[in-house]
């Protein structure tokens, strides 16, 4: 483990959700403590409803906690004002969330407009965010999100949450509905972009394939609670049985894909 | 002769400026108040679902008063504001025409501006307004950056139907004094004018399609994100309030208002006093069609000039007397009462339009009928009708216990109905006014009135408190007083319901002035 103090923690964090009329309130994330450490990129893997969505939210207020501690850059979420905290967290949204009567550039500006910043310069950190998630300037800067393909707007995505310059971006399914290619390419792209401007990581996803490639570390949850977390190589030695079926799929796939894609001269 | 060649159309025409200008800037006003109170309600309710069931439920109960009812009210609450705020704050305000007109239809409007703004906001997508908070948006900027603008196009349509609504409504603020496109209407239907009905109908018709129309470009501008197209409707909006304005600034200011109720009689004889004002060199101008409710307080408080009442009917639903006194007497009172309220009365015309139970002269005749005394035994078998007003007047009270009547069924009709349905026999009896020219013409009998259970009502001219001291125009009206006899208003009256180019009330009021001004 590293010695810095850890860039986002979740001490004993539980939270539950009105069950709606008449059911019993549902515990969403049941007493999870992990850390998150400066420069990392960290999966969050479960299946629908294990609770990981809800873990993200919590680390830039999009909801509160009922109880345990979150601390981002070492200060308590509850004592910051969570309008601020949220313009200086990155936050990727499933299909995007692009506003659909902005113009591209102006739903990569907005964060920076939000905080004031003149448009001169914001006009420039738009064609750099371009640049950054390889989109043409010229031809996308003027367009609007129904008129981009699904990678596209993923691309626009990434780059709105980058524009304010976050030392951490939040990712929550971002690749979840694209096509396997569009994917692949995006998830290279978004790991080196992670790597060159030494950004903290925590993407959710239910692929533990995409997981294993992109992430330092994975944790594991199901139903509210944390299961196991750690490298994928720690994780192959994790005894737990939830863990084990998901890193079966993988696995078989792997070595399926062995077996039938066969490298010449490969040692 | 083709139907255009009339010429009451080029006669409607001549009003269109000073109606449709009154009509635009009424309904344009009515509209930005309802949308300045709606909006902002609609947004602060659009999270609090009982606030949301209190608004939407009082809009809704407000939609389904008639638009007349609705209008009518605001003017006795705004006249008791007004004299509440002049004895608090030392000023007063009107509360005739314009202001009570203006707040009844912003009223009207908020329905649909306020369901469709709240349903608007509740459609946009959560996932978009999550990203909005996502990003750092303040409540207020992703309310103003992201849910209004989504939002928009439903709203757009909500203030569509609010203006086609305040457009159409706004006919209805004729009776309350504020000219509009109703003014044709009234008046065409209490003269028979059908001509005027139409042209009031399809110009109203019309400017509300347009404003529909214009706001539809703006709406599809804002959904296409076409600045062109939001420039062009709301130019032309402008537009249309610009051109009703010019009008409306360059008229030189009328210094006579001469008001009207909303029957035939009364559009002659306004029109009769306009003409003998304009003959003494004095502007004047004429107020049509308004409320017997509404015209007397108009005169008190200065919003009308001069008008023409009838004695009984001041005396017993304006001032509220139940005993019924001989003429001269009655008039001796109440002109005392009148100098109370500083309103002068100037003088009688000369005839009575009193109500009296009027049948057909050969049923009458066969069942032996020459008084109301005759009537009260064969009332049981016979059914009655009258104006909207007649069965809640004291005289109606007033009758039935001096003569103890039972009719079988009582109907309310419009007046003008009223003198074909008893002759052709649809309503046995019905009660009609003495001054109507329709009694000669159905050959109708007017019953006697022995026990003198229903009141003078002879015709009175009134001055308000402002004009009491004029002597111009107490002497361009001087000729008229005690000149007019019933026989010369039943022919006028029935030359006003003729139905042809002849029978507008300036036309009549002519031809009137030409009869009685030789003598």
């Amino acid at each position: 483990m590293n010695a810095a103090p850890p860039l986002i923690a979740f001490a004993h964090v539980s939270k539950s959700f009105d069950g709606g009329r008449g059911a019993k309130p549902v515990l969403a994330v049941d007493d999870v403590s992990l850390d998150v450490a400066g420069g990392e990129f960290l999966a969050i893997v479960g299946g629908s409803g294990s609770g990981k969505t809800t873990l993200l939210r919590l680390a830039n207020r999009l909801i509160d906690a009922d109880s345990g501690d979150i601390r981002v850059e070492g200060e308590d979420v509850r004592a910051v004002d969570p309008v601020a905290l949220r313009r200086r967290i990155g936050y990727v949204f499933q299909s995007g969330g692009l506003f659909p009567h902005i113009s591209v550039a102006g739903n990569i500006g907005i964060t920076p407009k939000l905080l004031g910043l003149p448009a001169a310069e914001i006009s420039s950190r738009v064609d750099e965010l371009l640049d950054l998630v390889r989109l043409d300037r010229a031809q996308y800067r003027g367009r609007f999100p129904h008129e981009l393909s699904g990678g596209q707007r993923q691309r626009v995505g990434v780059a709105r949450a980058l524009a304010a310059r976050p030392k951490i971006v939040l990712m929550d399914e971002p690749f979840g509905a694209l096509d396997p290619l569009t994917r692949d390419a995006l998830g290279d792209d978004f790991r080196d972009l992670h790597r060159k401007l030494g950004l903290t990581t925590v993407m959710i996803t239910h692929d533990m394939t995409e997981a294993i490639l992109l992430a330092d570390r994975i944790a594991v949850m199901r139903a509210g609670r944390l299961v196991a977390q750690g490298t994928p190589a720690e994780l192959s030695k994790s005894g737990d049985a939830y863990v084990g079926e998901l890193l079966r799929t993988p696995r078989r796939q792997a070595e399926r894909l062995q077996v039938l894609l066969p490298r010449d001269g490969a040692a | 002769m083709s139907l255009f060649s009339d010429p009451r159309w080029s006669e409607a025409l001549t009003h269109l400026p000073d109606y449709l200008g009154n009509h635009v800037r009424v309904s344009v006003a009515a509209l930005a108040l309802g949308l300045a109170v709606s909006l902002p309600l609609a947004i602060a309710a659009r999270n609090q679902p009982v606030l949301r069931g209190v608004l939407l439920g009082l809009a809704s109960v407000v939609q389904t008063v008639p638009g007349l009812a609705l209008l009518a009210l605001f003017y006795p609450l705004l006249l008791a504001l007004a004299s509440l705020s002049l004895a608090w704050f030392g000023f007063g305000f009107s509360a005739f025409g314009f202001l009570p007109a203006v707040l009844a239809l912003a009223l009207y409007s908020m329905l649909p501006v306020l369901r469709n703004t709240i349903t608007g906001l509740k459609g946009v997508d959560a996932a978009i307004l999550e990203a909005a908070q996502g990003v750092g948006m303040t409540p207020r900027q992703s309310l103003f950056t992201v849910e209004l603008p989504l939002a928009l196009p439903v709203i757009m349509a909500g203030i569509r139907t609010a203006a086609v609504w305040v457009i159409g409504t706004a006919t209805l603020s004729t009776p309350i004094g504020q000219t509009s496109l109703g003014n044709y209407i009234f008046a065409g239907l209490q003269t028979q004018n059908w001509v005027f009905v139409l042209f009031g109908c399809l110009a109203a018709a019309i400017l509300a399609l347009a404003v529909d129309q214009l706001l539809a470009l703006i709406e599809t501008g804002i959904r296409n994100r076409s600045r062109v197209r939001i420039a062009l409707g709301g130019a032309g909006i402008a537009a249309l309030v610009a051109a009703t304005l010019v009008p409306a600034l360059a008229r030189a200011p009328s210094s006579y208002i001469v008001g009207a109720k909303t029957f035939a009689e009364q559009y002659v004889l306004s029109a009769l006093l306009a003409q003998r004002l304009q003959a003494a060199g004095l502007t004047a101008t004429t107020r049509e069609g308004l409320g017997s409710n509404v015209i007397f307080d108009a005169l008190v408080t200065n919003d009308i000039d001069v008008y023409v009442d009838y004695s009984g009917t001041l005396w017993a639903n304006q001032f509220h007397h139940t005993d019924i006194k001989p003429r001269a007497e009655l008039l001796g009172e109440l002109k005392a009462i009148l100098a109370q309220q500083k309103v002068t009365l100037l003088g009688e015309l000369g005839f009575e339009n009193a109500y009296a139970l009027v049948m057909p002269r050969r049923r009458a005749e066969a069942l032996g009928i020459r008084s109301i005394a005759d009537l009260a035994s064969h009332a049981g078998l016979l059914s009655i009708a009258g104006d909207y007003e007649f069965f809640s007047r004291p005289e109606w009270a007033g009758l039935q216990r001096a003569y103890g009547l039972k009719f079988r069924a009582q109907r309310q009709m419009q007046p003008d109905f009223m003198y074909a349905a008893v002759a052709s026999g649809e309503v046995d009896v019905i009660a009609g006014y003495t001054s109507d020219g329709l009694i000669a013409k159905y050959d109708l009998a007017v019953l006697d009135d022995p026990r003198h259970a229903i009141p003078p009502y002879d015709a009175i001219v009134l001055l308000s408190p402002k004009r009491a001291g004029d002597q111009a125009l107490r002497d361009a009206l001087a000729p008229l007083l005690g000149r007019i006899d019933i026989a010369d208003m039943r022919e006028a009256n029935l030359r006003a319901a003729g139905g042809d180019g002849a029978s507008s009330p300036s036309a009549v009021a002519r031809w009137l002035w030409e009869k009685i001004g030789k003598r």
